[in-house]
């Protein structure tokens, strides 16, 4: 983890309440994809914890849906204004498990981290599907970049607007088979996914935080290896360890 | 070159910041971020007799300058402690720290302190009888005067070290409970715990916490603690360490001049991982700027 102060290059609404924010500045504490950083905000008290989408030697790049008064503000600002960021939190993904065929499950805003986890598979040389579950079209993103990466790319719609109508797991039978499985987005979805899935994978939890870094055991879960606090030792979390 | 350096009960501190308990760990995480000897002292995690998962999620709620939490002492246990964390801290930390203690019953207090009586790192016993997160123990012991007394009395019968009592701000008055434990021999007092607060979502129309009630802290809460350091430097004669909405050299000054001999940093630790160190670094700049040669000098100088 380093703190440092970063400056926004873009941050544009690319969705209904989602939007994109590209950040310059250090990047050497993000050691996997799936880490966040947590950020501070004029007026508030509490930093925004906010997954790593994409990130190179000079850049982060964050999607985030705007939820409350926070994310409100953040969405109001500009090119060149400083923001205050703990970067390369949590522990992020495990490529070494993924096989050749890993399978990705990203459900609205859980779907940015797994962006970076792509890139960073096919990097290694294995070959990711990725099912991108939304709501309704008009709140779709990210599609269209996971297929310039040139994996096959599934989009699911609850209200059947765009894509597959229904839920990620509608799609599961249009992937076929795959090694692994990593996922992140809401619970209701992470139980569908855990019953549906035949292999073991990885799943990114979210909980309201107070530090971040783990020291205030603020988002502690229970788990069947121990007590984790999802900040610190998770959000990544593994199959097999999970008490739903 | 000022002196920054603060005795409590025979412990010389290099200076007077502590990190609060409940916002550091058992300090060897935040080793990675820092040398965290620079410290004064630390004051670790709330320890109870048996391991304790906490309360459920979530445990934690933003305010206006300051955040809610009810954390309800997430612990391993005395024993863990013992053999797994402190070990770990004497690691990276070479100086004496401070033990937190909790407990559901007298007899609990005494066990768990009698347990870390004989570790050679702990300098002072910091003994929690204010925690608002837990039911039947906790805070339900610092409300009362007489709980209070008898606490402090029972820790007392089974330890050599400093015993230093944590109060609740959640009281009428909370000088007849800094009276009642120095009447049964504290040798200090650590004030303030949180405040009693909590938050409603909007959208949901529930308390934000799942506890529904948690402690306040953060720089709103600085004014009631520095008031309530002022009213107990006043009420007793054994020394105070000041806490509460602590976030820079210069609340560091003003709570010293209130009463503190020490001073703990807490919430600021959680928004910003190098608030300690930070504030260790302005004081002596702070310290010249209004003309204190030693900080030794300025406690309680405002009375």
């Amino acid at each position: 983890m380093k703190q440092g102060i970063y400056s926004v290059l873009s941050n544009i609404k690319i969705a209904k309440n989602v939007y994109k924010m590209i950040l310059s500045g250090d990047t050497s504490s993000i050691t996997a994809p799936g880490q966040f950083v947590n950020i501070k905000l004029d007026g508030y008290y509490l930093r925004r914890p906010i997954s790593i989408c994409d990130y190179d030697e000079s850049t982060i790049t964050i999607i985030y849906t705007v939820v409350g008064q926070g994310t409100e503000l953040m969405s109001k600002l500009e090119a060149y204004e400083k923001l205050d960021l703990l970067v390369g939190l949590g522990n992020g993904f495990d490529v070494s498990q993924s096989g050749d065929f890993p399978l990705l499950i990203g459900g609205g805003v859980g779907v940015p981290p797994l962006y970076s986890l792509c890139k960073k598979l096919i990097e290694k040389g294995a070959s990711p599907s990725v099912i991108l579950g939304f709501n309704t079209e008009d709140e779709v993103f990210a599609a269209d970049e996971f297929k310039k990466l040139g994996v096959k790319t599934y989009v699911t719609t609850v209200d059947g607007s765009f894509g597959t109508n229904g839920f990620v797991t509608d799609a599961f039978p249009l992937v076929g088979d795959y090694t692994y499985f990593y996922t992140c987005g809401p619970i209701p979805m992470f139980k569908a996914v855990y019953g549906s899935a035949k292999t073991s994978g990885q799943f990114s939890f979210e909980e309201r935080m107070g530090c971040g870094f783990g020291a205030c055991m603020g988002c502690t879960c229970k788990t069947k290896y121990g007590n984790k606090r999802i900040c610190k030792d998770g959000p990544v979390l593994v199959k097999e360890e999970i008490i739903w | 070159m000022v002196n920054t350096k603060v005795t409590l009960s025979g412990l010389t501190l290099d200076n007077p910041i502590i990190p609060a308990s409940g916002t550091f760990g058992f300090g060897y995480e935040f080793a990675d971020l820092y040398d965290i000897n620079i410290l004064g002292s630390i004051s670790c995690k709330g320890t109870t007799k048996e391991p304790r998962f906490g309360n459920p999620t979530p445990r934690i709620a933003e305010c206006t300058d300051g955040m809610i939490n009810s954390v309800g002492l997430q612990n391993p246990g005395i024993d863990k402690v013992i053999s797994e964390e402190l070990p770990k801290l004497a690691k990276v930390y070479s100086k004496p720290v401070i033990a937190n203690i909790s407990g559901f019953s007298i007899e609990e207090y005494a066990y768990t302190c009698e347990k870390i009586d004989t570790h050679p790192q702990v300098g002072i016993i910091e003994v929690n009888i204010s925690c608002p997160n837990v039911h039947n123990g906790g805070m339900s012991f610092g409300t009362n005067p007489d709980s209070a007394f008898e606490v402090t009395k029972a820790v007392k019968a089974v330890t050599k070290k400093p015993v230093y009592i944590k109060l609740s701000p959640n009281v009428t008055d909370i000088t007849e409970i800094a009276k009642a434990c120095e009447a049964a021999g504290a040798d200090g007092i650590s004030l303030i715990n949180t405040l009693m607060g909590m938050r409603i979502d909007l959208k949901t129309r529930k308390p934000v916490i799942a506890n529904k009630m948690g402690g306040f802290s953060g720089p709103a809460i600085f004014p009631v603690a520095l008031r309530m350091v002022y009213q107990v430097f006043d009420a007793v004669k054994i020394p105070i360490i000041g806490m509460g909405g602590v976030s820079s050299a210069r609340d560091v000054i003003e709570m010293m001049l209130a009463g503190a001999s020490a001073v703990q940093v807490g919430a600021a630790n959680l928004i910003d991982p190098f608030a300690s160190k930070n504030i260790i670094e302005q004081l002596p700049e702070v310290m010249a700027k209004f003309g204190i040669n030693s900080l030794e000098e300025i406690i309680g100088g405002s009375h």
